[in-house]
């Protein structure tokens, strides 16, 4: 039987902050339509490995390749600074947990959502337009709202806009830092309902930075549990969180509150 | 219409350098301007000097002027198209007396003109150089305030923000209504503002036979569009780029397809519309062209706005 | 693979299989549950795991689905897959295998139903079919036929279960269970909490599913019920080793 090739490889992932290691010697391979979760505590490296993989910090150490698209897997720090740029707004989207650092404050829904088009070359308005309302749609964002400004969002839907943005140019991987972080128990539901459809509707593969078991069990296939830089335990989510094999992970498990 | 230099004694004699800056500063700048010329569009940054009048008063313009004025040249300074506000006088005063060059009004007469916030109406000529001065000269500043993602952005041709807030015009008004610094691609490569002049003035500084310079003092910034380049104004397809229309002429010349100003006449709403290229209206007016406005009125307006008010 | 072509007729082979929990936030406390287990069960076959409570049947239901990881031994499952069929050993196999030897293969009916914020039951039921790329419609079309069955009231099925009862709870799950036709169907206490009627219509569903050729395993409380979908019984209980 063949394995068909990743759609992400890692391999050696190391980023060392001085004397401390962020990120220690991490590998793993990420194929096309897999949901990766990465589970740890705050200060686990889980942010600094999703900057690592994202094209937005070079590695101390170590290969992060992607399968491009007519290229096949290439070494993403190996690309010359444009080409990374463009591939994080075409064939990449980064959800970021503060929809601030994600999102143009002072500029229209629509027009966050047709940034990305008119940066790939959409010149006609009615067409970019027609393209923002389906997607403002597909988030449930209401279209009356299209033309305000997302400053005067809510939390939750300052985050639907911010995946509207970065799906708009149908990415295959998306990279996701805490997306349900700071929002109210309701608002998280939808959101991950909403995600977890899009992810499957659209067939794409993302990596999704949470220390929230819950979200990881509901939207990822396969978890990846970091502790002080290290990967400790990897494995299918249910099986990881099921029967967890790592003192740290057993730890993780049994401290999460039944409701 | 030429003046003559002032015959009075000679600033170059009572201590002044030709044309008020020192030679080695104006090696910087011409050495700056050569790069602006080879990368049309691309902002070089530059030494700006302290020159004798306040940022914004058109510092950075006048340093490209006096960079490359010679005894030989004849200077023409308008200010949104006039010859006779402030600005232009007392600019057009300090290199009749820093480098005693004739002046102009008449812009097929200027070897240099030194404009803020206008084109002539008179179509440029080649051999003839256009400085603009430039407060803001980055066109994506207001868009993304770093400096360094912006050349990035410059560096990488990343120009999908722009479009973005051209986007944003028509989503709030039904059309683009940015009317002025109406953003421009030179060359097919980088994008400049024009400076604050109106939109209605963008389709001159294409394919122009002039050379086009813009020096921004505060900023410390040059940059050139060659002679005989192209320059776009963005649009969308849906959404073309169009000049300002007036559905008046010019009430005093006639002139049919040029930029106009509108004059409050009294307190009754009265108002009339006029060319806001000084010099172009007058001449029409001496060729005998009338617009709809009286004789009397016109000299009204003459006296009142302080026309053919000869310089000291 | 290690399997040979006249052993067609097997659809899951386990093989030498051993699992210890091991609680490291007890004090690195080792439960041995079974060792070096071997179980085979050939298509349209039900198996019926047995055993007093604690004997390890849920662990090995769950570690034939790969929820649970095995110490030492393999479960073979044959997999007709997007890349070729063949022999797939669901302890050692790598995660994206393993997910998709779950799309197509092998369904799972837990104990109790995972419930998902907002979707509706209709949807839940539909969606492991939609996976398959199944059109939407067909598969809400077969959500429905089997949510009837189970006499869930079509009024029930634009709800989200989470207000649901056990019984009603426990039928979406079964429906969402069976609206595949996995070759292979894993069952945990599928009857546990269903009154006379809905037994009957979920041993009616196991009698199908075995005679389109399904090989099932399965735990079942119920002793009626066990009779009627069983062939065998494999008793856990002299299973337990020296893990």
């Amino acid at each position: 039987m063949e394995t068909p090739s990743p759609l992400l490889r890692v391999r050696n992932l190391t980023q060392a902050f001085g004397p401390l290691l962020a990120c220690a010697d991490i590998s793993f391979e990420l194929h096309s339509g897999e949901v990766l979760g990465v589970v740890g505590e705050s200060g686990s490296g889980k942010t600094t490995l999703l900057n690592c993989l994202s094209a937005r910090l070079t590695p101390t150490n170590g290969i992060v390749e992607y399968d491009l698209r007519g290229r096949g897997l290439t070494d993403i720090y190996a690309l010359s600074e444009p080409e990374r740029r463009l591939l994080l707004r075409t064939d990449w989207g980064v959800v970021m947990q503060n929809p601030r650092d994600g999102l143009r404050m002072n500029v229209s829904a629509g027009g966050n959502v047709g940034e990305r088009l008119m940066a790939v070359g959409a010149r006609h308005y009615g067409a970019i337009r027609r393209e923002a309302e389906d997607w403002l749609a597909k988030v449930e964002l209401d279209l009356g709202r299209m033309d305000d400004k997302p400053k005067h969002f809510s939390g939750g839907m300052q985050q639907r806009l911010q995946i509207a943005r970065n799906l708009v140019t149908k990415p295959r991987l998306v990279f996701m830092d805490e997306p349900t972080g700071g929002l109210d128990v309701s608002v998280q539901a939808r959101l991950l309902d909403l995600l977890r459809g899009l992810v499957r509707e659209l067939r794409l593969s993302a990596i999704i930075v949470t220390h929230d078991l819950a979200v990881a069990r509901l939207l990822a296939d396969r978890l990846m549990v970091m502790k002080d830089g290290k990967v400790v335990e990897t494995g299918l989510t249910d099986q990881v969180l099921d029967d967890p094999h790592h003192p740290y992970t057993q730890l993780l498990v049994s401290s999460v509150l039944q409701v | 219409m030429t003046r003559a230099a002032p015959q009075s004694e000679s600033v170059v004699e009572a201590g002044y350098n030709f044309a008020y800056l020192d030679e080695q500063t104006k090696r910087m700048i011409r050495r700056c301007i050569l790069k602006a010329v080879a990368v049309p569009g691309y902002q070089v940054p530059f030494g700006g000097r302290e020159m004798p009048l306040p940022y914004g008063w058109g510092t950075g313009g006048m340093q490209v002027t006096a960079s490359i004025i010679g005894r030989a040249d004849t200077l023409k300074v308008i200010d949104q198209g006039a010859d006779d506000t402030t600005n232009a006088v007392n600019i057009r005063r300090f290199f009749a007396r820093t480098a005693e060059v004739p002046t102009t009004e008449a812009t097929a007469e200027a070897s240099i003109v030194q404009t803020r916030h206008r084109v002539p109406e008179d179509p440029l000529a080649e051999g003839q150089i256009i400085v603009y001065q430039v407060p803001q000269p980055e066109p994506l500043r207001a868009l993304e305030p770093r400096e360094v993602e912006c050349r990035k952005m410059h560096a990488y041709k990343e120009y999908g923000l722009m479009q973005v807030s051209l986007y944003e015009d028509i989503a709030r008004f039904g059309e683009i209504a940015t009317s002025y610094s109406y953003p421009v691609m030179v060359n097919d490569r980088y994008l400049m503002s024009p400076t604050p002049i109106p939109k209605f003035d963008n389709p001159k500084m294409d394919d122009c036979p002039a050379l086009q310079l813009f020096g921004a003092g505060r900023e410390k910034r040059i940059y050139a569009v060659p002679p005989y380049t192209r320059v776009k104004s963005l649009d969308f397809d849906d959404h073309p780029f169009a000049i300002q229309q007036w559905e008046e002429d010019c009430a005093l010349c006639g002139a049919e397809e040029t930029f106009l100003d509108e004059v409050i006449l009294d307190d009754k709403g009265g108002k009339m519309y006029v060319c806001s290229d000084s010099h172009f209206c007058e001449r029409r007016r001496a060729e005998g062209h009338r617009g709809r406005l009286s004789e009397g009125a016109a000299k009204a307006y003459a006296a009142a706005v302080g026309a053919d008010v000869e310089e000291a | 693979m290690t399997q040979e072509d006249n052993e067609s007729a097997a659809a899951i082979r386990v093989e030498n299989l051993t699992k210890t929990f091991v609680l490291h936030v007890q004090g690195g406390a080792r439960l041995p549950v079974f060792a070096d287990l071997s179980l085979e069960v050939a298509a349209g076959e039900c198996v019926a795991l047995y055993g007093p409570s604690g004997s390890g049947k849920s662990t090995l239901l769950r570690s034939l689905y790969a929820n649970y990881k095995p110490g030492r031994g393999h479960v073979w499952v044959r997999h007709a897959g997007d890349s070729g069929g063949g022999w797939i050993d669901m302890a050692g196999a790598p995660p994206h295998r393993v997910l998709e030897v779950r799309r197509r293969t092998v369904g799972y009916v837990s104990q109790f139903l995972r419930v998902i914020p907002r979707v509706p039951a209709r949807d839940i039921v539909a969606e492991p079919l939609h996976a398959l790329g199944v059109p939407l419609a067909d598969a809400r079309a077969r959500a429905e036929a089997l949510l009837g069955r189970l006499n869930i009231p079509a009024a029930m099925w634009d709800l989200a279960p989470a207000t649901f009862s056990g019984g009603e709870q426990q039928r979406v799950n079964i429906a969402r269970g069976f609206a595949v036709d996995y070759p292979v169907l894993l069952l945990d206490e599928p009857t546990a909490s269903l009154d006379a009627g809905n037994r009957a219509v979920v041993v009616d569903l196991i009698h199908e599913a075995k005679a389109r050729g399904a090989a099932v395993v399965g735990i079942f409380h119920d002793d009626e019920v066990r009779e009627a979908v069983a062939e065998r019984v494999f008793d856990l209980s002299k299973e337990r080793g020296a893990a």
